[in-house]
């Protein structure tokens, strides 16, 4: 059974967030529109994170794409009450939108935030909806719902393919031959929030070396 | 006797003008937050404040405190009858409907902050025993089972009385009939009642501490910075008993004003529970200390911005709100003689309530708005429907309140009987200390 894993390369990253828009178009992420997304409701299955640290003129500015974690050890799955967030055999946590009760607490749970709420009914702009992936399902509101590695495709994600600057790699972290097995094990590879003991399967190379 | 107890049937057999009044408003202070609610079922939960990343908060808030004051009735009537403290006997009954009705709005908050409340089922159906909301579901099941168990138990030799007393409409007649079960007070009833009240009371001590470890287990099992603590059992066990005892002072206040129950609610009754609620802000106040102190020497990021969100930051008004409320204004009103009056311990005891209300808000918001990772979004505004549903959850613990005391004996007439007999046959000195005690 193949464990899929990825990895990014934060050095050839250039913050573009191809990879966001591909995975919205991908999984039929609902619009959130101006005013919900000030609120902090919008749905990223995928976002680019940015940081920036120290003090004018000595600054930094930091990019970190972060998809699901896809955790070999997810405290989400743990504590949902009801069996909706699971792990199949893959390696991949995912979501049983019919199930879910919305409670919420998968999402409080995750450290790295990663998890979104159907605050309202899934809509779209304009002729937007007509786009729709006939692949992947629509989610109702009020049930929670995330990155799938892009579960109906693999084992090409759609966040990877729109790379352009080369910078994502997927594969089996079994495999021992495979490039992201071998990119896990390489001087430059982290994870995030490694000290929480959830085992994250996203690697990252880090930048500069 | 029968003149002194005759307060005692008037609020079930007469109805007057200040009852249709009061459940007029509550009646249209319920209406406001039924709309509430149906806007947030036909919109979703998008009516609310709520956010990445503050998935949580008033409601969970709520949700926390109604449970926590449930605990009212548990020490109250069951610690108190264990340790046989004579006091305890007026009283018992109000503690013990506190409790019913909290645990009515503690999960009614729970249910009203699911996103899918039409698949509340499938904790049933497709529970899993790993998850601490199907511990939390599990104790407070039992909790309520029990609590209500315990509250209908003395109720029953109250209820024959009343069926056997005339004058009563039909329909009231009936119920007390059917709800009696043929009590007709021989030895052997007495002694199988006091026997089962007595397990009840045995049993539900355990069941009530472990409902409010459960709650706090919902939070302490994550690894999220300043929920993850090992103290969070005996803290949120401590601060339900308090906020207990507060909202047991308030209602035993509104009871005996109208209801006139001056006799029976005595101000030694008053000044027993300050007393009680005094031991309990020093408890809250060494716990909280214990928590804060220990995250701050640790000194771990993720923690500190939560700690420093609350010490100095936007939730700073709340939380020193909480420390006056819950230990200074307590420790200065409750520890002298000349202010732990009767009034001073009503005007404290709502003040600890509102404090316990933000210490429960202090713990569910201010963790989620210091996630780990960047966030664009680290703030959370209740809109009028969350307001609007705490408002309407008051109202409806108010509403039960006035509703059961209409048609059951607030105060338990046998057991206050019994109490007086038993004083009767003691000692004389004894019941010279008695009087000087009242």
């Amino acid at each position: 059974m193949p464990q899929w894993g990825m990895v990014i390369d934060l050095d050839r990253c250039v913050a573009c967030q191809a990879c966001t828009a591909a995975c919205r178009a991908e999984n039929n992420v609902s619009f959130a529109g101006p005013e919900d997304t000030q609120l902090g409701r919008a749905i990223f299955w995928h976002e680019v994170l940015s940081e920036v640290t120290g003090e004018y003129p000595n600054v930094r500015g930091t990019f970190i794409p972060r998809p699901c974690m896809h955790c070999e050890n997810p405290p989400c799955v743990r504590v949902c009450p009801v069996g909706a967030t699971y792990q199949n055999e893959e390696g991949l946590v995912l979501q049983r939108y019919e199930r879910c009760i919305g409670c919420r607490y998968c999402m409080v749970a995750c450290p790295y935030a990663v998890r979104f709420f159907n605050w309202r009914d899934p809509q779209w702009v304009e002729n937007m909806g007509n786009y729709r992936n006939p692949d992947v399902p629509i989610r109702p509101k009020g049930v929670v719902e995330k990155c799938t590695f892009c579960s109906h495709r693999l084992p090409v994600p759609a966040c990877n393919q729109a790379c352009p600057g080369n910078a994502r790699f997927f594969g089996d972290l079994e495999d021992p031959d495979s490039v992201v097995s071998q990119l896990a094990r390489g001087p430059r590879a982290f994870r995030l929030l490694e000290d929480l003991g959830t085992e994250p399967k996203v690697y990252y190379l880090r930048e500069g070396a | 006797m029968e003149d002194r107890e005759a307060v005692l049937y008037q609020p079930i057999e007469k109805t007057g003008r200040g009852f249709y009044v009061v459940v007029g408003i509550l009646g249209i202070i319920l209406a406001w937050a039924a709309f509430a609610y149906s806007r947030q079922l036909t919109i979703g939960l998008d009516v609310t404040g709520l956010n990445r990343p503050v998935y949580w908060g008033l409601y969970i808030t709520n949700f926390v405190f109604f449970i926590g004051i449930s605990h009212a009735g548990t020490l109250v009537s069951a610690i108190l009858r264990v340790f046989g403290a004579e006091w305890r006997r007026p009283i018992t009954r109000a503690a013990e409907a506190i409790t019913v009705f909290a645990l009515v709005l503690g999960t009614g908050n729970i249910m009203i902050d699911m996103g899918r409340p039409d698949r509340l089922l499938n904790i049933l159906r497709h529970g899993r025993l790993q998850s601490p909301l199907v511990w939390d579901v599990t104790s407070v099941s039992i909790y309520l089972t029990a609590s209500l168990t315990y509250l209908y138990l003395p109720l029953i030799p109250d209820l024959a009385i009343l069926r056997d007393r005339p004058g009563l409409p039909r329909w009231r007649q009936w119920l007390y009939t059917k709800m009696s079960l043929g009590w007709t007070g021989t030895e052997k009833q007495k002694h199988r009642l006091e026997r089962l009240i007595g397990i009840m009371a045995v049993l539900i001590i355990p069941i009530a501490v472990s409902v409010h470890t459960v709650v706090s287990w919902v939070f302490a099992m994550t690894v999220q910075p300043m929920w993850h603590s090992t103290i969070f059992g005996p803290y949120f066990v401590i601060g339900a008993i308090f906020s207990g005892i507060a909202t047991l002072l308030i209602v035993m206040a509104i009871l005996r004003r109208a209801f006139n129950l001056y006799s029976y609610i005595t101000d030694q009754h008053f000044s027993n529970l300050g007393l009680l609620l005094l031991v309990f802000a020093f408890l809250w106040a060494y716990f909280t200390f214990s928590e804060y102190l220990t995250e701050f020497y640790g000194n771990e990021p993720a923690g500190m911005r939560v700690l420093f969100a609350k010490l100095t930051e936007e939730f700073s008004p709340l939380f020193w709100a909480m420390w006056l409320f819950n230990f200074i204004v307590p420790f200065i009103m409750l520890s002298n003689r000349r202010t732990r009056t009767v009034n001073g311990t009503i005007i404290t005891s709502v003040l600890i309530n509102v404090g316990m209300w933000l210490e429960r808000y202090n713990i569910v918001v201010p963790t989620l708005t210091r996630p780990r990772l960047p966030s664009p979004v680290t703030s959370y505004t209740p809109t009028w429907a969350e307001w609007s549903i705490l408002l309407g959850s008051f109202a409806l613990f108010a509403m039960l309140y006035v509703v059961f005391s209409k048609i059951f004996p607030i105060i338990s007439i046998w057991e206050v009987r019994e109490g007086e007999e038993l004083a009767a046959h003691q000692s004389p000195p004894v019941q010279a200390a008695e009087a000087a005690a009242d």
